[in-house]
């Protein structure tokens, strides 16, 4: 008989091959633009060819700044990393206080339940200059917007999953004589906290894009500012590694979080295989 | 082993296909042209002579089509062109020098339209002298002309960037940026500057009335598009100086298309004849070929890309403010005299003013 296509699974060298393949297509329809735009004007910015890509990114990663005498890479870096963990940070405790809060007591879920839904839908940029006046210019400001952006949707998705937990757990624990507190501290907590991790994941994303939102908006480094920058001379020899360099960041830190989570709670990770 | 061969043809058919894409508009004879265009005070009269069927008149008499696009987002228009979207732009000296020209798009100043002429200017909250800008952060943006006019500003009182911190602003935000209590100086343009000024607080110190005809508006054409096709030039001053008669006239057409150009650029007769005061428009070709032949284009020219070079916007490695030429009408040259990139002519200017005459 023939086999269904959703039992077709490719062998391991297959399977790595078919991974590659839409890296190696981008690349190479990357290479034949290039030489082409580069054919026709050495100096070409839109395109620029793998050779000064590289030494773009050496000038920035290597070598001190004329101007300023800093190393801008890592400057930039410093600069965007630090707003952006201290987002996820203020962003991850808010939402998963106020998330067990809200799931967990009736009298809570009544009072913020609706707003939060309400809120959860204004786009932050929308209303910027109301955030400038509040916060500033400043390095708040950029941290706010991070904050703003991700936090009703980390804090969404914990009621969603603290209503989700099982009845019967909160029966048994409540026959084992629990209080609220001993419930929300032993039975609740523990389930949410890899949870909180899933959320935090996907909201990475969005928090690479407040991030660079803020920085363009006004800044003195980091990695959005200099893309911005840039971009008004299409600098793409150094706006591309930027690039790079960013989903580098971005995909480390996502795995650093998968890291982290199946090491603190195993049991989670292991459950959710077996489903 | 036949699907892998037609999978690798598709494959170089993708890539061929985006290739051809991404490969630049190469110059030719051809009939049919593209200018882009951005909203300010000096370029608004390409939007109304496009829409009031100027530029097609002028455009069928050399019996070419030229389609003008307006652009939301100047520094987009002029990276269009530079990637050879279009063949001609509207930009300013600075930002033709650093961007096409550097980009090694040999670029031609087709029209002189006018000059800054207060329309760019340092702004303080709370202080009255330049002076008091020392120390102070200075919120613009970063590498336009607004931060060109503050290097002029704090050379004229013997300072230098270094004396003050600039924070790259973007211009959407300038105007709510002011607004805040961190937000201590900046420098900026029309129609930002009077929005700013109309609040209590502001103090305008330094405007680029001071550095006259040092920030210039242009609209460029690429150089080889335009030695192919003359027609296409002719026709784009043609087009220009018949909407500057009508636009300079004190007439009741006049009045109108002022009146009109200010509605496009989200304000009204009063506030566009506002900005027109802080500008020094050339209406008579006649006026852009005498400003394109003064020796002070030489040193403005010279001023400009010193501060490009200063911060590293002539390409990397560049060693020195030499790598780019610039050439002038009277065939002096500035920098490097085989990497001519940046030309300015005054030849077209010249024929529309002897036909006019």
């Amino acid at each position: 008989m023939h086999r269904r296509l959703i039992n077709a699974y490719p062998s391991r060298g297959a399977s790595l091959l078919l991974s590659a393949l839409p890296f190696l297509l981008i690349l190479l329809a990357y290479l034949a633009g290039s030489e082409a735009r580069l054919a026709v004007n050495p100096n070409d910015k839109l395109l620029p060819a793998f050779s000064s890509i590289g030494a773009g990114f050496s000038r920035m990663a290597f070598e001190a700044d004329k101007r300023t005498g800093d190393v801008l890479l890592w400057v930039d870096t410093a600069a965007s990393l630090a707003r952006l963990l201290a987002g996820l940070a203020i962003a991850t405790v808010t939402a998963g206080l106020l998330g067990i809060a809200v799931g967990l007591l009736p009298y809570m879920r009544s009072t913020f339940s609706g707003f939060i839904a309400v809120v959860a839908m204004i786009p932050p940029l929308s209303v910027l200059p109301i955030l400038f006046i509040i916060f500033g210019l400043g390095e708040t400001a950029k941290v706010a917007l991070i904050v703003i952006g991700i936090t009703p949707m980390i804090l969404r998705d914990m009621i969603l999953r603290v209503e989700e937990l099982p009845r019967e757990i909160m029966v048994k624990a409540q026959t084992l004589g629990a209080s609220t507190w001993q419930i929300a501290l032993r039975v609740v907590v523990p389930q949410m906290l890899p949870r909180l991790i899933d959320s935090l994941r996907l909201s990475l994303g969005a928090a690479w894009l407040f991030l660079i939102a803020a920085e363009a908006i006004a800044s003195q480094s980091g990695l959005g500012y200099r893309i911005f920058l840039l971009r008004r001379y299409l600098a793409m020899d150094v706006i591309l590694p930027y690039v790079a360099w960013i989903t580098l960041l971005a995909f480390l830190l996502d795995y650093g979080l998968r890291l982290l989570q199946a090491r603190a709670f195993p049991w989670f990770v292991e459950g959710r295989k077996q489903r | 082993m036949r699907k892998t061969s037609r999978f690798v043809a598709a494959i170089v058919a993708v890539t061929v296909a985006i290739a051809g894409f991404a490969a630049p508009a190469s110059a030719e004879k051809k009939t049919e042209f593209k200018l882009a265009w951005s909203i300010y005070v000096g370029w608004m009269p390409w939007g109304w002579a496009a829409d009031h069927g100027i530029v097609k008149k002028w455009a069928d008499k050399y019996g070419i089509k030229i389609d003008v696009v307006q652009f939301n987002d100047y520094i987009e228009s002029i990276n269009q062109y530079t990637a050879g979207a279009y063949d001609a732009v509207t930009a300013t000296n600075m930002d033709t020098l650093a961007i096409p020209a550097v980009g090694g798009v040999d670029t031609t100043a087709l029209i002189v339209g006018d000059f800054s002429n207060g329309n760019d200017a340092v702004i303080l909250k709370d202080k009255s002298k330049l002076s008091d800008i020392i120390g102070q952060k200075v919120n613009l943006v970063e590498l336009s002309v607004s931060h060109y006019l503050l290097a002029r500003a704090l050379e004229s009182i013997g300072k230098s960037e270094k004396d003050v911190t600039v924070v790259n602003t973007s211009d959407a935000d300038m105007v709510a940026a002011w607004n805040t209590p961190d937000v201590s100086a900046v420098v900026t343009w029309n129609p930002l500057v009077a929005e700013i000024m109309a609040t209590p607080k502001a103090h305008k110190v330094f405007d680029s009335s001071q550095i006259p005809g040092e920030i210039i508006d242009l609209t460029v054409v690429n150089t080889k598009t335009l030695h192919d096709n003359p027609n296409f030039g002719r026709a784009l001053t043609g087009a220009w100086y018949e909407t500057m008669a009508i636009m300079a006239s004190d007439t009741p057409e006049g009045k109108e298309a002022r009146e009109a150009m200010g509605k496009a650029s989200e304000t009204d007769l009063a506030g566009y004849e506002m900005q027109l005061a802080s500008t020094k428009m050339f209406y008579q070709p006649a006026q852009g070929v005498e400003f394109a032949m003064s020796g002070s284009l030489h040193k403005t020219m010279d001023s400009v890309r010193k501060f490009l070079f200063a911060h590293g916007l002539l390409g990397q490695g560049a060693p020195s403010a030499d790598v780019v030429g610039i050439a002038f009408p009277d065939g002096k040259v500035l920098g490097d005299k085989n990497n001519v990139k940046l030309r300015f002519t005054a030849a077209f200017m010249n024929e529309a003013a002897q036909a006019g005459k």
